[in-house]
């Protein structure tokens, strides 16, 4: 029984892993050893030819750059928001309390759709803006109702109490009693949030038309999905060539584009556990 | 306010008045909100009107059902409704997976072995759409995949996967349950931390197997939480999401492929019928709600469990 469980445990481990660490080693490979079959453990025909090819792929510097302005300005307009208005509506004593939840709450279940957000958007004069990317759909209700029960569960009441006595007001509070006693809350958001805005790419596809705006997950798209890097080519050799470096970058854009956030995942996965739980203990 | 103290409207005044710090910091999420998505909701509106854009929202003529008709007289109709719940309703039976999972976490001994099987099986949520689609194009090429090499291992030729349209909602359904099984499971893991030691002990003197422990105290446990969460999937049944299907999308599999979500953006950003596009999404939308309310409803008389 007990032996089984881990037999179990660890074919579950090997089908989750090995596509990721064929592409890392494929991404090494020589493209045709690939594609004939020959690496399944370790690469072959070692070469970097994918990596080089994608320096020089200009498209990938706009859109790893925009990628990094969207997640950082975007990531401190989400922060700023959700925290600031969880943690209005986890205070008792805030008159229409019931009525503001359920003002966020609404959203999540009901919208006006696809074609009116878009027709609002482009009214407001953001369409093919930065401003698109990180404002209009910042107030994210889930991670409100999660960051309201972080507060109500370790921000003792007493002290709200307490701090009102010494002549406190409220802003005062928040900013220099709640924050600094909310750092695990604000970085468990703050990285869902960041998460979203580098993984991305549905608004961008919706309201971006200008390509030097595009994110790299567009980028990614039509370089993975679309093939358009592989359009007027010519042909002979040169073709050849061309196509062989293409198929190598598929490789390497991905460990490109994936490896930042894996990097920094392990080290705050402590955190990521912390803020599901909380969430779990919602109701 | 003192316990006990009927709630005079002078006071309530008072009281906002004194809290006005609370409203601001409440501010901007409120006006976010109202602007994109209330704002929006009016602009639904559209779907029963001969949207022209020089006459904005208020401008344009009614069009009553019109739409709505249309839709429903389509070539469209059933198809795209088909895929979605074809889609969906195989995404649901894939529920219990992540409870497993939990429930295989909770049963292992060794704190390390246990910590890197729940590092590991997290990574893969971390990975967007695109690259998670690219992916699956990547290992699936019949020509120079790693399934069209197993395939030649076995000296047979692969089947093209991606271009099927038999094999699509397969593809999309378990292609999610290996994303975020590792990521889903987490919150059931974090139910069963929550059970009281001295129940198990108590069971273990009554002579009970570990199976009978899973059967009577883990799985009980989960129930709350996993109903809670079946019944916000089941809400959003018809609400598959656009992302990934859409990215998968090809003209080979597109027969299985077309769903609500990818239809409207079609007719409405590619083919500019905002009226018709709105109109659809309405529908969808609506349908949502009912099937959420309904299953509430059952839930509650049965289970005592509910959103609301």
């Amino acid at each position: 029984m007990e032996v089984l469980l881990y037999i179990f445990a660890v074919l579950f481990l090997i089908i989750l892993i090995y596509p990721l660490y064929f592409i890392i080693i494929a991404s090494f490979s020589d493209p045709s050893s690939v594609a004939n079959g020959q690496v399944w453990f370790y690469p072959k025909g070692f070469t970097l030819d994918g990596y080089t090819e994608l320096l020089k792929h200009k498209n990938i510097w706009v859109g790893y750059r925009n990628t990094i302005l969207y997640t950082i300005v975007g990531t401190a307009i989400g922060l700023a928001v959700n925290i600031a208005a969880a943690y209005a509506l986890s205070r008792k004593d805030l008159v229409g309390r019931k009525f503001l939840s359920l003002f966020f709450i609404f959203t999540m279940f009901f919208s006006g759709g696809l074609i009116p957000t878009f027709l609002t958007v482009r009214d407001f004069h953001m369409y093919d803006t930065f401003l698109v990317m990180v404002l209009p759909f910042s107030v994210i209700v889930y991670d409100i109702i999660v960051a309201r029960t972080f507060f109500q569960t370790s921000i003792p009441g007493d002290l709200w109490e307490a701090a009102q006595i010494d002549g406190c007001g409220n802003l005062r509070y928040f900013f220099q009693v709640v924050l600094p006693l909310s750092k695990a809350i604000i970085a468990v958001l703050g990285l869902w949030i960041a998460v979203g805005y580098w993984n991305s790419y549905f608004n961008a596809l919706i309201y971006l038309k200008n390509p030097n705006l595009y994110p790299l997950q567009l980028i990614l798209r039509n370089i993975l999905i679309t093939n358009q890097m592989q359009s007027g080519m010519g042909t002979g050799e040169a073709a050849q060539i061309a196509l062989r470096l293409a198929s190598m970058m598929k490789y390497s854009v991905i460990i490109v584009a994936t490896v930042p956030i894996l990097c920094v995942y392990p080290f705050i996965q402590k955190y990521f556990n912390q803020g599901v739980m909380i969430g779990a203990v919602k109701e | 306010m003192r316990a006990g103290q009927p709630a005079v409207s002078g006071q309530k005044w008072g009281q906002i008045r004194r809290n006005w710090g609370l409203y601001l910091l409440l501010l901007p999420a409120v006006v976010l909100s109202l602007l994109f998505a209330y704002k929006p909701m009016y602009g639904v509106l559209i779907a029963f009107k001969d949207y022209s854009p020089a006459l904005g929202i208020g401008g344009s003529p009614w069009a009553g059902f019109k739409y709505f008709d249309k839709f429903f007289h389509s070539y469209q109709f059933s198809t795209t409704i088909k895929n979605t719940l074809i889609i969906s309703v195989y995404s649901l039976v894939t529920f219990p997976i992540p409870i497993l999972l939990a429930l295989m976490v909770n049963q292992m001994r060794g704190n390390r072995f246990k910590r890197f099987f729940q590092t590991v099986s997290y990574m893969p949520h971390f990975i967007s759409t695109v690259v998670m689609v690219g992916l699956m194009l990547i290992l699936l090429s019949p020509s120079s995949g790693l399934l069209g090499s197993v395939y030649r291992l076995f000296g047979a030729e692969a089947p093209d996967l991606m271009g099927s349209s038999g094999w699509f909602s397969s593809l999309y359904v378990w292609s999610d349950v290996w994303q975020h099984v590792g990521w889903d499971s987490i919150i059931y893991i974090a139910a069963l931390s929550a059970v009281d030691p001295s129940l198990y002990e108590a069971a273990t003197v009554d002579g009970a197997s570990r199976w009978h422990k899973v059967r009577y105290i883990d799985i009980p446990m989960l129930m709350p939480t996993a109903i809670t969460l079946l019944i916000l999937r089941v809400g959003g049944l018809l609400g598959v999401g656009f992302e990934k299907v859409y990215l998968m999308q090809n003209d080979l599999n597109i027969t299985s492929s077309e769903i609500l979500s990818t239809y409207v953006y079609k007719i409405g950003l590619l083919s500019s019928q905002y009226s018709f596009s709105s109109a659809i999404n309405l529908f969808n939308t609506v349908i949502n709600f009912i099937l959420l309310i309904l299953v509430n409803q059952i839930s509650k008389k049965f289970s005592e469990n509910s959103l609301w």
